[in-house]
């Protein structure tokens, strides 16, 4: 009880604080700090178009996060998300150049499939690399982040180029009939329903399945998992590769629903923003879907920021930084004893307090 | 044959050189840091901020090397708080590097925003060169008058470990802190120090980006050298002197998309680009061995067990 209470609180508590730090920090550039918090929350929830724009942002950043959260479950710390989503944005734009794809719900969940299978196989690789190799997992997905975007560029500028592309490279655009549309009518297109059941799916998966079960015990206590010999490796190259799916699945929605072609404009930084979300939903699925709101919010009132105060577009980027720090130094005051804290303060401020006439309660 | 070859080997010599000088100074920043058994991911975010604040210093004062001091000073400023999160109770170092490499990298583009277009002032080549007849050569050997400090500080680095008492209390606080401890020595304190000297080694690395050929500031000045260093110091087994080594190999990978652009090959550019990573992953792929801690690892290093 007292740990779930930790597990809010911390988080909450960090956030706040962070948001304070992010006002004094634009203060310090002679802008209202006031007027920067209305305006976070303007753009991202003040009204239903804001809404549509974070929850635009938010579907990726879902599928981002759950490429850092599943495999942290299994004990590895992946950062490479980026590079997962890239690859599964070519992997669905490059479809159609290689097999024919109906222009239909067919041909959709194809290119998805694509994205899925390619943003699969680059994280279950750098899972592989560690449990094979002994490679830092940490690293090596960043280098093949890195690697991906060289070959993304380079096939998007090369051989995939739309010769009808003159300024912004990009592939051929993806048939009318395989495009994902806004639900309703509205700018919210099907991604983000995608992210929210993958979150739900992979929450359940890793609550109440043997295999999810299996996952968490192999990342919380590795010896135990090899005492009842768990198949570790197997686990983690699972772990990896749903959670690199997410990743390339990300990346295909981005072409389908929102860019209709691969172009430079995908590398847009929702798998460093989803290692951030994951962190501060805990590595916890379920929990990933209201901080990527929160935090897809944030991305949408950046653009407000920039309109009317005049900061720069980078800002959100500092709030996400100090968010992040303070998160992580949250952790420290986990174990405080709260109770025995009280009790000196009020020790401690007892004669003050009552030297000013006011009762110590 | 002599007229492409020559160019092209030019131009990867060139490249190492140039390209090669921000890696070293990320590089023994690192191994500074993570001889004191603490690693720094962060210093990705330390080497932008530190760009960033290196040409705003030049900029604003008019001399590049007050820019090359406050960019040192930004790194240590940022690696410092890196030492500190880290010495909290149950902060993860991993973890606290990513938040501050977002940080370093967020802060660095949101001050940096009026450094965009201007011009600073500039370090002034060393023109090694000059022995050539020939010209593509001497254009390749205007050398960063950063890299022989690099190669100077690595040298100090490497005796300072095997010789000082303030390298052996390093290396002592890197491979056993009960050691330290039972010796009277504060583990949090050293390691706090070593990692705000590597930010200020890595800074100088930041000033090496925007103060010298092509010297701008621009949001894309880094492409992962900072993390790429990490593998660096691995591949160089914890050693200051095979990081000179190791830096400017890396270097050289870099530059061989744009030395075959200058002899007219334009296949392949972004391709090419992409080799530092990929050659980083071969290397580490070859010398990490499953279950086996690396050889020269300091031994209370979390990243490498």
């Amino acid at each position: 009880m007292r740990d779930s209470v930790a597990n809010i609180a911390l988080p909450v508590g960090a956030l706040i604080a962070a948001l304070l730090l992010f006002g004094f920090f634009v203060w310090l550039g002679g802008v209202s700090p006031v007027e920067t918090w209305v305006l976070l929350f303007k753009g991202a929830f003040g009204d239903w178009f804001s809404w549509q724009n974070t929850l635009q942002r938010a579907a990726p950043l879902m599928l981002t996060a759950l490429c850092v959260a599943l495999p942290a479950r299994a004990g590895l710390v992946i950062i490479g998300g980026e590079g997962a989503l890239v690859l599964g944005a070519l992997a669905a734009a490059a479809l159609p150049y290689a097999v024919p794809v109906p222009h239909n719900i067919v041909g959709t969940v194809m290119v998805c499939v694509a994205g899925m299978l390619a943003g699969g196989a680059w994280i279950a690789l750098a899972g592989a690399l560690r449990q094979y190799r002994g490679v830092n997992e940490t690293i090596s997905s960043l280098l093949l982040a890195y690697t991906a975007i060289a070959i993304f560029k380079q096939l998007v500028e090369g051989p995939l180029r739309d010769p009808a592309t003159l300024n912004k490279p990009s592939t051929r655009s993806l048939a009318e009939g395989i495009l994902i549309g806004g639900i309703g009518g509205s700018d919210v297109h099907w991604g983000l329903v995608l992210g929210v059941i993958a979150c739900l799916g992979l929450g359940l998966w890793l609550a109440v399945t043997a295999s999810g079960f299996s996952v968490r015990v192999v990342g919380g206590n590795p010896r135990t998992a090899q005492l009842v010999g768990l198949p570790a490796t197997r686990l983690i190259l699972l772990a990896c590769a749903l959670g690199g799916a997410c990743a390339g699945l990300a990346g295909a929605v981005e072409v389908a629903a929102v860019h209709t072609n691969a172009n430079a404009s995908l590398i847009a930084g929702y798998g460093y923003a989803g290692i951030l979300v994951a962190f501060i939903a805990r590595q916890n699925p379920i929990a990933i879907i209201p901080v990527a709101i929160l935090f897809g919010g944030f991305g949408a009132a950046g653009s407000l920021l920039q309109r009317r105060l005049d900061l720069p577009d980078a800002s959100v980027q500092v709030l996400q930084g100090i968010a992040f720090v303070l998160i992580l130094a949250s952790e420290a005051l986990r174990n405080l004893d709260w109770a025995a804290l009280g009790q000196k303060l009020k020790r401690s401020s007892g004669p003050v307090a009552s030297a000013s006439g006011e009762t110590a309660a | 044959m002599n007229d492409v070859l020559l160019p092209f080997f030019a131009a990867i010599l060139g490249g190492a050189l140039r390209v090669g000088v921000p890696f070293l100074f990320v590089s023994l920043g690192e191994c500074l840091t993570e001889k004191s058994g603490r690693i720094n991911l962060g210093l990705e975010g330390v080497l932008v901020l530190s760009a960033m604040a290196g040409f705003g210093g030049s900029y604003l004062s008019g001399s590049a090397w007050i820019g090359v001091l406050v960019a040192a000073a930004a790194g240590a400023l940022l690696a410092l708080l890196h030492g500190l999160l880290c010495s909290l109770p149950r902060v993860n170092d991993v973890a606290t590097g990513i938040a501050l490499m977002l940080l370093g990298t967020g802060l660095a583009f949101y001050l940096g925003k009026p450094l965009i277009q201007p011009q600073a002032p500039q370090l002034p080549p060393l023109a090694l060169g000059n022995w050539s007849e020939s010209s593509v050569l001497q254009a390749a050997l205007q050398v960063n008058p950063l890299l022989p400090l690099g190669i100077v500080l690595a040298v100090l680095l490497y005796l300072g470990f095997a010789r000082t008492r303030w390298g052996l209390l390093v290396r002592l606080a890197g491979d056993s802190a009960a050691a330290t401890k039972a010796l009277g020595y504060s583990v949090n304190s050293i390691r706090i120090a070593a990692t705000a000297a590597g930010g200020a080694i890595a800074g100088l690395g930041g000033a090496s980006l925007t103060l010298f050929y092509p010297g701008s500031w621009n949001e894309g000045i880094s492409s992962g050298q900072g993390l790429i260093a990490v593998a660096l110091v691995i591949f160089a087994r914890w050693s200051p002197l095979r990081c000179v080594g190791a830096a400017l190999l890396f270097g050289g990978a870099g530059a061989i998309g744009p030395a075959l652009q200058s002899i007219g090959i334009s296949q392949g550019y972004y391709l090419f680009g992409g080799v530092p990573y990929v050659l980083t992953l071969v290397i580490l792929v070859f010398t990490c061995k499953p279950g086996a801690v690396a050889k020269g690892s300091p031994g209370e290093l979390s990243s490498v067990k």
